[in-house]
């Protein structure tokens, strides 16, 4: 079996990362989970975390990535994210935001609890907690956002 | 037969004229470029998505209990008509093209005696639509400060549809723009988002076999379908933004050639009266010599 599987990240816009990877760790919605060449085919969705990918050189990157999915198979991983950045270009600006966008949405469901259900409400507020533990997770102020009423 | 004056400034306009539109179809075809390349940049992501929902859409499809933005209200009496188009003229058919195809699509669901709304993204379908199905209206999204069409845009008209299908006021979604074929060929289409068409024979089988799901395949799916909308109505922008500049460019190219045209014929015309002028004078000035 080959050492190395193709990681690609692709964001709406553009295809950002395409790279032949030994590992790649990514932030499922149910539990972190470690993706290596032949890896069962799987389809999983991402809560907002970290995605560590380890190239053949054993040389870890990081990238954070706010929800997509990725689809996986033995030869290759597609990360499809509404929003990817590399670690090192997400500055407190970059990550306000984000947390901003979570904020907003967040706000915008719970206003419409009547219709869309306490699960879609509870769900949001996860996904708000998840972008709150990134941020303190490489060490960004998450409380600097505040959307304008 | 107008004076030589008349003749000369007219000209002069024509060529003015020509510079503009030279200048515009120059423009356009930079702007085409760039909207070709976030076209072709964009499309593994909804590559991907639409195989995945292929897939998901195939298994969940027939089952009961599916979502409802894939299995529909189980009704088609409400119609929402999302029609896409620019902000700006002067891009040949471009934007009558796709609001033409609207507009029959309207008529012929109103003629079923079926409800229609009508959702308008850009000047132009508004202006053209408001005479006669005004009163169809219930939004319409400006994109005039939108430099690059983002897919924040997207997520904003896709947002504003979701909303309103959870809210109850339609069964029925379609976007209508304009198929980006080539420079000179823009197709207008119209796309059924809601509820979600499933695509036939596109790896449907094969790939919902193969993959195991995480969390379950419904789940995945309902979260899924709301960004394949996103995606499709963002797709749609940009194949719009490439098919708008390719018009304009194909248009501005026929009105510079027909004002190259033009100042050819004017010119022959301001010669000719010149020399008839020339000719008439000599005529007296002989006529004169000899009468003496």
């Amino acid at each position: 079996m080959a050492d190395t599987m193709q990681f690609d990240l692709v964001s709406p816009e553009r295809r950002l990362v395409s790279v032949p990877v030994r590992e790649v760790r990514l932030p499922g919605t149910d539990g972190d989970l470690t993706a290596m060449p032949g890896h069962a085919a799987t389809i999983v969705t991402l809560r907002p975390g970290i995605v560590t990918v380890v190239d053949a050189q054993g040389t870890a990157t990081e990238f954070a990535v706010t929800g997509g999915f990725a689809e996986i198979n033995g030869e290759s991983v597609s990360l499809l994210a509404e929003r990817g950045h590399a670690r090192a270009e997400i500055t407190q600006e970059v990550y306000n935001e984000m947390m901003r966008d979570a904020q907003r949405a967040h706000r915008g469901v719970e206003a419409r609890r009547e219709s869309v259900g306490d699960e879609v409400v509870a769900a949001s507020a996860k996904m708000l907690g998840d972008m709150h533990a990134l941020g303190t997770h490489i060490g960004l102020d998450p409380n600097q956002s505040t959307v304008p009423e | 037969m107008p004076s030589l004056k008349a003749l000369k400034n007219r000209i002069g306009s024509v060529k003015n004229t020509r510079k503009i539109t030279k200048a515009m179809q120059m423009v356009a075809a930079a702007k085409l470029r760039r909207a070709q390349d976030a076209a072709e940049a964009a499309r593994p992501y909804a590559e991907r998505m639409s195989a995945v929902m292929a897939g998901l859409t195939a298994a969940a499809a027939g089952s009961e209990g599916a979502p409802r933005l894939l299995a529909g209200t189980g009704e088609d009496r409400r119609h929402l008509l999302v029609v896409l188009t620019s902000e700006r003229g002067l891009a040949g058919g471009f934007n009558s093209s796709i609001v033409k195809l609207a507009r029959q699509h309207a008529e012929e669901l109103l003629g079923q005696g079926k409800q229609v709304a009508i959702m308008t993204v850009g000047k132009k379908a508004r202006e053209q639509l408001r005479r006669d199905m005004g009163q169809f209206f219930v939004h319409h999204v400006d994109l005039s400060e939108v430099k690059r069409i983002g897919y924040e845009n997207a997520r904003d008209i896709a947002r504003e549809i979701l909303e309103r299908f959870d809210g109850g006021d339609f069964d029925v979604a379609t976007l209508f723009y304009s198929r980006f074929e080539s420079v000179i060929s823009q197709v207008p289409t119209a796309r059924q988002i809601i509820p979600a068409v499933v695509e036939e024979g596109q790896g449907g089988d094969s790939a919902s076999a193969l993959y195991d799901y995480e969390p379950g395949e419904e789940a995945i799916l309902s979260e899924l379908l709301p960004r394949s909308i996103t995606t499709q109505v963002f797709a749609s922008l940009l194949e719009n933004a490439a098919s708008e500049q390719g018009a304009r460019m194909t248009a501005m190219d026929n009105a510079t050639r027909n004002a190259g045209e033009m100042i050819d014929r004017l010119t022959t015309q301001f010669n000719r009266s010149r020399q008839a002028a020339i000719t008439t004078e000599l005529i007296e000035i002989i006529a004169g010599a000899e009468a003496l």
